[in-house]
């Protein structure tokens, strides 16, 4: 389908035929003072040559740091061949296929994309996809409000431990939908949550509980006890994971007695690359006695009059355009070009690759926390179990740090301390499949020169000849 | 007008029919004109029993291929009993809207409010009108 503008002789005719003088006209009941001035800080248009060259220097300034920060987008290796098969012209585009006979081939990926996603969440029912794991986390608790028929409170548990983004972002979309978000501890020796003080909110009534997976600090919570108690307690249990360690860790619809109900997170590790923090994709899925509840494309596999296989845009009926302002979200689209690459990097992996490549982060961060805490005046924060990422605690000041390893070619890891000062000088750090034996030792030698410099006791400058 | 509209039922513009028994109890569900403009019903969602409701409150909705509209409650009441049958076979509305594919009952709280509702000729009237 061309997508052609109009050109100024179209525009021109339709002006003329409903008998108005120009476009700004049919803007007329917006008020003056609410509507949007000329923008002044665009700048002129370039050439594509200076534009080529402008990115070509911008990029000589990022330079090719080793990276070893996580913190919610991690650097993987992704197949040359997925986003060549991505980009070409049968995939490449942002939207999502309203005309099912005209888009059989992208709406069967996005099915393939929805049937992987209920596997590796172990969960009955996946949509075709959100903007990015932290909206879909406020998407996930806006849902679960609109299905927990049992609570009458609008109160959710939310973890200290989640992502403070993911928390900014939940606040900032249901803040002003009269739901509270009440924040549950982390244990200061494990960086689990404390579930003491989730046990101590027993018989309280709450619409769901968030449960990270792994959580902030790349420690593994009680999944299966918080899911118990969410349930034991008429609250809808909300699973927020990394879907590579769902390759190696147990997923979501597996979670306690009766799994997790709503399962969203961010799909950025599955083929998309770091990017000054995106374009990613959310993913979202859920059991199938709440899918009518859930945000979302949903596509589906029906057969048409002849009984051939065919693939549909399907639950439609609760969505904006029909339902108008009681439509069950404002989302009505997903990020179907992520999402191609995600699709076609799982298929590529395959499930045993996707653990594999897990395993291996788990292993590279593992040898690197071990590497790291050998050098003087730095530990372990907590001793939880982590998935690939871990904190540090520093007895030197952190920013200062990071920023000394920066200036040699190295990004060592999120400074800790604007999200959690309780923690005092703190670092998360990372080490994906990509970092190799050498590149971590390099870590490891420049830190601890570094460290050296700033802990050790002055050398006493004392005259030599009296 | 080719939808059926029993004389002994009570009406409401937004197409749902009120039964009330002696004891004070109202059925209600939606009229076979409502469900013969949805189409093909695929999805009921029910209240919940012990809800109260007010009157025309938003309180279950029919979910059918092309559209989801809200049920409103006609008159004021307590939830005592939902149609469970419609969670699994939400097509009995479709195929038999006044007696199996009732959708919820209501123990009246202000009986007088069913005397406000259209009766059967000013409903089918209505109806026929809303269609031209």
């Amino acid at each position: 389908m061309p997508f052609i503008p109009h050109t100024e002789e179209d525009v021109r005719r339709m002006l003329d035929v409903i008998g108005v003088e120009q476009i700004d006209d049919l803007f007329d009941e917006i008020p003056a003072d609410l509507r949007a001035k000329t923008l002044e800080h665009v700048p002129e248009g370039m050439s594509e040559m200076e534009v080529t060259a402008l990115m070509h220097a911008r990029a000589r300034e990022d330079g090719q740091p080793l990276c070893f920060i996580g913190a919610g987008a991690y650097d993987h290796h992704i197949p040359a061949a997925v986003w060549q098969i991505t980009t070409r012209g049968e995939f490449y585009s942002a939207y999502t296929p309203y005309q099912a006979e005209a888009s059989q081939g992208t709406l069967q990926l996005l099915y393939e994309y929805q049937s992987m996603m209920t596997a590796l969440m172990a969960m009955d029912v996946s949509n075709a996809s959100l903007y990015d794991g932290a909206s879909g986390l406020a998407e996930a608790v806006l849902m679960a409000v609109r299905a927990n028929r049992k609570s009458k409170s609008r109160r959710i548990l939310v973890p200290r431990a989640l992502h403070p983004a993911y928390r900014k972002t939940v606040r900032a979309i249901v803040g002003n939908q009269k739901i509270e978000l009440v924040e549950l501890p982390f244990d200061p020796a494990t960086g689990k949550t404390d579930m003491a003080a989730l046990t101590g909110y027993a018989g309280e009534d709450f619409a769901a509980l968030v449960i990270p997976q792994p959580n902030f600090f790349g420690v593994l919570e009680d999944v299966d006890a918080m899911t118990d108690f969410a349930h034991a307690n008429g609250i809808l249990a909300i699973a927020v994971v990394n879907p590579l360690a769902m390759a190696v860790l147990r997923p979501p619809g597996e979670w306690g007695e009766t799994g997790a109900d709503i399962a969203c997170g961010e799909g950025q590790p599955l083929g998309a690359p770091l990017s000054s923090g995106g374009p990613y994709f959310g993913f979202m899925c859920t059991k199938q006695a709440f899918v009518r509840q859930m945000p979302g494309r949903i596509i589906g596999k029906t057969v048409d009059l002849e009984g051939k296989v065919g693939f549909t845009l399907t639950l439609q009926a609760r969505e904006q355009h029909i339902r108008r302002s009681k439509a069950t979200s404002n989302i009505c689209t997903n990020q179907g070009l992520l999402v191609t690459a995600a699709t076609i990097h799982m298929a590529l992996l395959g499930g045993e690759g996707l653990s594999r490549v897990a395993a291996s982060c788990h292993a590279n961060t593992a040898g690197l926390m071990e590497k790291l805490c050998a050098i003087d005046g730095i530990e372990r924060a907590f001793s939880g179990p982590v998935f690939h990422e871990g904190v540090l605690r520093l007895t030197a000041p952190a920013g200062d740090i990071l920023r000394s390893l920066a200036a040699h070619n190295v990004l060592g890891g999120y400074d800790l301390a604007e999200d959690y000062p309780e923690l005092g000088e703190a670092v998360l750090v990372c080490a994906t499949e990509l970092r190799t034996e050498a590149e971590m030792e390099e870590y490891a030698t420049k830190l601890a020169r570094i460290m050296a410099t700033r802990t050790q006791a002055k050398c006493p400058v004392e005259p030599k000849f009296n | 007008m080719s939808n059926d509209v029993p004389n002994e039922l009570s009406y409401t513009k937004s197409h749902e029919w009120v039964r009330v028994d002696e004891e004070g109890i109202a059925t209600i569900g939606i009229t076979d004109h409502a469900q013969e403009m949805l189409g093909d019903l695929v999805f009921v969602e029910l209240p919940e029993v012990g809800t109260e409701l007010g009157i025309g409150a938003e309180c279950a909705v029919v979910e059918s291929v092309k559209a989801a509209s809200d049920v409103y409650s006609p008159v004021s009441g307590e939830v005592v009993e939902v149609n469970e049958l419609l969670a699994d076979a939400p097509e009995t509305i479709n195929q038999d809207a006044y007696e199996e594919g009732w959708i919820f009952r209501v123990r009246l709280s202000v009986p007088s409010e069913v005397d406000e509702l259209m009766d059967a000729d000013s409903y089918a009237e209505y109806a026929e009108s809303e269609e031209h």
